[in-house]
C-alpha cells in the first residue's frame, strides 16, 4: 500500500500560522524586515489567542465526548463569571481567589445542568446549552439590570496582562496557557477520564459494554466544559479590566472554529487539545490580520469564512462513503 | 418494547405544546382568532417558519445549516438596494426571481462543500454564514433603503377569503412535502438521514440528496428573505443573523432529532409557530422587560425538557 503523506493537524495549523504571519510581514503596514517589531506582534497574537484558547478547552472536551457534543452556553458562562469575578473581587487582592472558585463553580454547575438535560432528559447537546445560553443571558440581565459595579484586583491584572518581568517581554498569560495546556494534556490523555471520554466519543455502545459509565463520563465532561469557560471568564476580565454584558458571546463560534481547525472531529472521538490551541492562534491571526489591514467589516467576514473554508477542506474532511 | 406516543409521534408532543400555548395566548389575548390580529400574527411567524422548513429538511438529512440567516440577509440587502422604495412592480418581482435564484445558489455552495467535499455541516455553514453575511452588509453597509409600501402592504394586508396570506403559503408548503415525502426522493431523504453508510450500500444516491437539501433550505432562507423583506419594508444587513438559531430551536422544538432521520416538516411548524407565540405570550403577560429574556428561554428549556421528563416519569412507573 502506498503511504501517504500525513501531517497531523496541530502541526500543520501552527506552520499555516507561522507562513500567515510572514507574509503578513510583507503588507504596507507590516513590520517588513523588523525583527524586534515581528517578535513583539507575534507575541501579542499569542497573548490575544490565550483568552480564546481557554474557552475552546471546554468545547474540545464536549466536542471529544461525541453523540453531536456542542457547548453553546459558553459565551454566556463566559459573560457571567466575568461579572461575578468583577462584582466579587472588586479591587480587593485578597478576594481574587474567592473569585476564582466562584468564576469555576458557577460554570461547572452550568455545565452540569447542561449535562443532566442532555444525558437524563435526552435533549440534544446543541439546543440543551443554546437554550440555557438564553437562560444564562436572561439571568445576567435580571441580576445586574444592566449595569456592573466593581474592579479588578490589581494582582489579577499583573497575572495576566502584564509580561513575565520588564526585561523578559514574555506575557504572564502565554506562561499560564502553556501550564493549563499540560494541564489538559494530562486530563485527556494520562488519566483513566480522558481514555474514557475518547471512548464514549468513539462508540457510546461499545464504551458501555467494555464498562465505561456513559452517563457519569458525559455529566462530568459538561461540568469540567462548564467550569473551564468560568475560568476563560475569569481570565477574560483579567485582561480587560472591564466588563460589558456582550463579552463571552463572540468568543462562542470561533471556540468551536479554534476546535475544528485543530483537527478534532466534530463527530467526537479523535482530537487533541494542541490542535485547539493552534487553531486559536490561527483564527486570532486571522482575525487582527483583518483589522491591521483596515478593511471594512463586510470584507473581513467574507475572507474570515473564505479562510475557514479553505482550512477545514484541507483538513476536516470526513470518512468517503465508499470506504 | 412499548414505545411511548412522543417517540413514536414526534409531531405530537409538538401539537400538544403548540395548542397548550394557543390556549395561554387566548386567555392574555381574546380577540386573537379574529381575522385581524390573526393575520397580523401569521405574517410574523411566517419568515421563520419559512426557514424552519429548509432547516427541518437538512436535520432530517443529517446535516446542519447555520448558514440560512445569512441568505435571508443577502436577500433583504438586495432587495432594499435593488427595488428601492420608489421601484416598480415589475422590478420587484424581477429580483424576488433573483433572490430565489441567491438562496439556490448558497445552498448548492454549502452542498457542494458538505456532500461532494464531506466537510462536517456545522463548521461548513459557519464559514459559509460569514461569507453570506459579509456580502450583505458588501451590498448594504448601514441598515436603509427598502420596497415600496404598496408592495409591503400585498404581504401584510392581503387576506385572500379573509384567510391571512401566511396559511396559503403554509398550506402549499405542507402540500409539496407530503408529495414529496410519499416519493422516492422523500424515502432516500429518511435513509440518509438514518444512517447514510447503510443508505450508500443499498444504493441510495447519498452525495445528491445531501446536496439536494442544502438547496432545499437555500431556496426556503431566500422566501424567508423575501418574506421578511416584505414584511418589514426595509433593509438591514444583519437582519437574518438572529433568525438562524430560532429555525434550529424551532425544528427540535417540532419533534425532529438533531441527528437526522426522525421527524417530518410539520412538527417543526408547529414548533416555529409556538416560539412565535411565546413571545406573544411574554409582550401580552406584562413581564418586567428585565425578566423577558430569562423567562423566553427558560420556557423554551422547559418545553425542550418535557419529552424527556415524560419518558423518564413513564420509565419509573412501570
Amino acid at each position: 500500500m502506498k503511504k501517504r503523506f500525513s501531517i497531523s493537524p496541530p502541526v500543520a495549523a501552527l506552520l499555516l500560522a507561522v507562513i500567515l504571519f510572514v507574509l503578513s510581514g510583507l503588507l504596507p503596514n507590516g513590520f517588513g524586515s523588523d525583527l524586534g517589531v515581528a517578535r513583539a506582534q507575534a507575541t501579542n497574537i499569542v497573548r490575544l489567542a490565550v483568552f480564546l484558547g481557554v474557552i475552546a478547552a471546554g468545547q474540545t472536551l464536549v466536542i471529544i465526548s461525541g453523540s453531536e457534543g456542542i457547548d453553546l452556553s459558553a459565551g454566556s458562562v463566559v459573560t457571567l463569571t466575568a461579572i461575578l469575578t468583577y462584582v466579587l473581587v472588586n479591587g480587593a487582592n485578597e478576594k481574587v481567589f474567592l473569585g476564582l472558585l466562584a468564576a469555576l463553580a458557577v460554570g461547572m454547575v452550568i455545565g452540569f445542568l447542561n449535562g443532566v438535560g442532555i444525558t437524563v432528559l435526552k435533549i440534544s447537546p446543541f439546543v440543551m446549552t443554546l437554550g440555557m445560553s438564553g437562560v444564562v443571558s436572561g439571568a445576567i440581565i435580571v441580576i445586574t439590570h444592566g449595569n456592573v459595579t466593581g474592579k479588578v484586583a490589581p494582582i489579577m491584572t499583573r497575572l495576566i496582562a502584564r509580561p513575565i518581568s520588564p526585561s523578559i517581554p514574555i506575557p504572564n498569560a502565554i506562561i499560564l496557557w502553556i501550564l493549563f495546556g499540560i494541564l489538559i494534556w494530562l486530563l485527556l490523555e494520562r488519566i483513566s477520564f480522558g481514555r474514557q471520554l475518547f471512548a464514549i466519543g468513539v462508540n457510546r455502545v461499545t464504551a458501555r459494554l467494555s464498562g465505561v459509565d456513559v452517563t457519569g463520563t458525559n455529566l462530568l465532561t459538561y461540568s469540567l466544559a462548564g467550569a473551564l469557560a468560568g475560568f476563560g471568564g475569569f481570565l477574560l476580565v483579567g485582561n480587560t479590566g472591564v466588563v460589558h454584558l456582550q463579552l463571552g458571546q463572540p468568543f462562542l463560534f470561533p471556540s468551536i472554529a479554534a476546535v475544528a481547525v485543530g483537527g478534532t472531529l466534530l463527530s467526537g472521538g479523535k482530537g487533541s487539545y494542541w490542535g485547539t490551541m493552534a487553531g486559536a492562534i490561527v483564527l486570532t491571526l486571522i482575525t487582527s490580520l483583518l483589522t491591521t489591514m483596515q478593511m471594512p467589516d463586510s470584507v473581513r467576514r467574507m475572507v474570515l469564512g473564505a479562510t475557514l473554508l479553505v482550512l477545514i477542506s484541507i483538513y476536516g474532511r470526513q470518512r468517503s462513503l465508499r470506504q | 418494547m412499548k414505545r411511548s406516543l412522543v417517540t413514536r409521534q414526534p409531531a405530537f408532543f409538538a401539537l400538544i405544546l403548540l395548542v397548550i400555548s394557543l390556549a395561554i395566548n387566548l386567555i392574555l389575548q381574546p380577540n386573537m382568532f379574529a381575522g385581524e390580529t390573526l393575520n397580523s400574527n401569521m405574517r410574523v411567524f411566517l419568515p421563520i417558519i419559512l426557514l424552519t422548513v429548509g432547516q427541518a429538511i437538512v436535520i432530517l438529512g443529517g446535516g446542519i445549516d447555520i448558514s440560512v440567516g445569512g441568505t435571508v440577509s443577502i436577500v433583504n440587502a438586495v432587495l432594499a438596494t435593488r427595488v428601492g422604495l420608489q421601484g416598480s412592480t415589475e422590478e420587484m418581482w424581477k429580483f424576488v426571481l433573483l433572490s430565489l435564484l441567491i438562496g439556490l445558489i448558497a445552498g448548492s455552495i454549502n452542498g457542494f462543500f458538505i456532500a461532494f467535499l464531506r466537510l462536517q455541516p456545522i463548521i461548513t455553514t459557519y464559514a459559509t454564514s460569514f461569507l453570506y453575511v459579509g456580502l450583505a452588509l458588501f451590498i448594504l453597509p448601514n441598515p436603509g433603503g427598502g420596497i415600496p409600501g404598496t408592495l409591503a402592504g400585498l404581504y401584510r394586508n392581503s387576506m385572500p377569503l379573509r384567510f391571512p396570506l401566511a396559511f396559503y403559503v403554509i398550506a402549499v408548503i405542507l402540500l409539496i412535502w407530503w408529495y414529496a415525502s410519499s416519493t422516492r426522493i422523500g424515502k432516500f431523504l429518511y435513509a440518509v438521514g438514518g444512517k447514510a453508510d447503510a443508505a450508500y450500500e443499498t444504493g441510495v444516491p447519498v452525495t445528491w440528496v445531501q446536496f439536494g437539501t442544502y438547496v432545499a433550505s437555500g431556496l426556503m432562507a431566500a422566501l424567508a428573505g423575501v418574506a421578511i423583506t416584505m414584511l418589514s419594508g426595509s433593509g438591514n444587513a444583519e437582519i437574518g443573523v438572529s433568525m438562524t438559531l430560532t429555525s434550529i430551536t424551532a425544528v427540535v422544538v417540532g419533534g425532529n432529532a438533531l441527528s437526522g432521520g426522525v421527524g417530518g416538516v410539520v412538527g417543526p411548524v408547529f414548533g416555529a409557530i409556538t416560539l412565535g407565540i411565546i413571545q406573544n405570550i411574554i409582550s401580552f403577560a406584562n413581564i418586567n422587560t428585565w425578566w423577558e429574556t430569562f423567562v423566553k428561554a427558560t420556557i423554551i428549556v422547559a418545553a425542550l425538557a418535557a419529552p424527556g421528563v415524560v419518558n423518564l416519569f413513564r420509565r419509573r412507573k412501570l
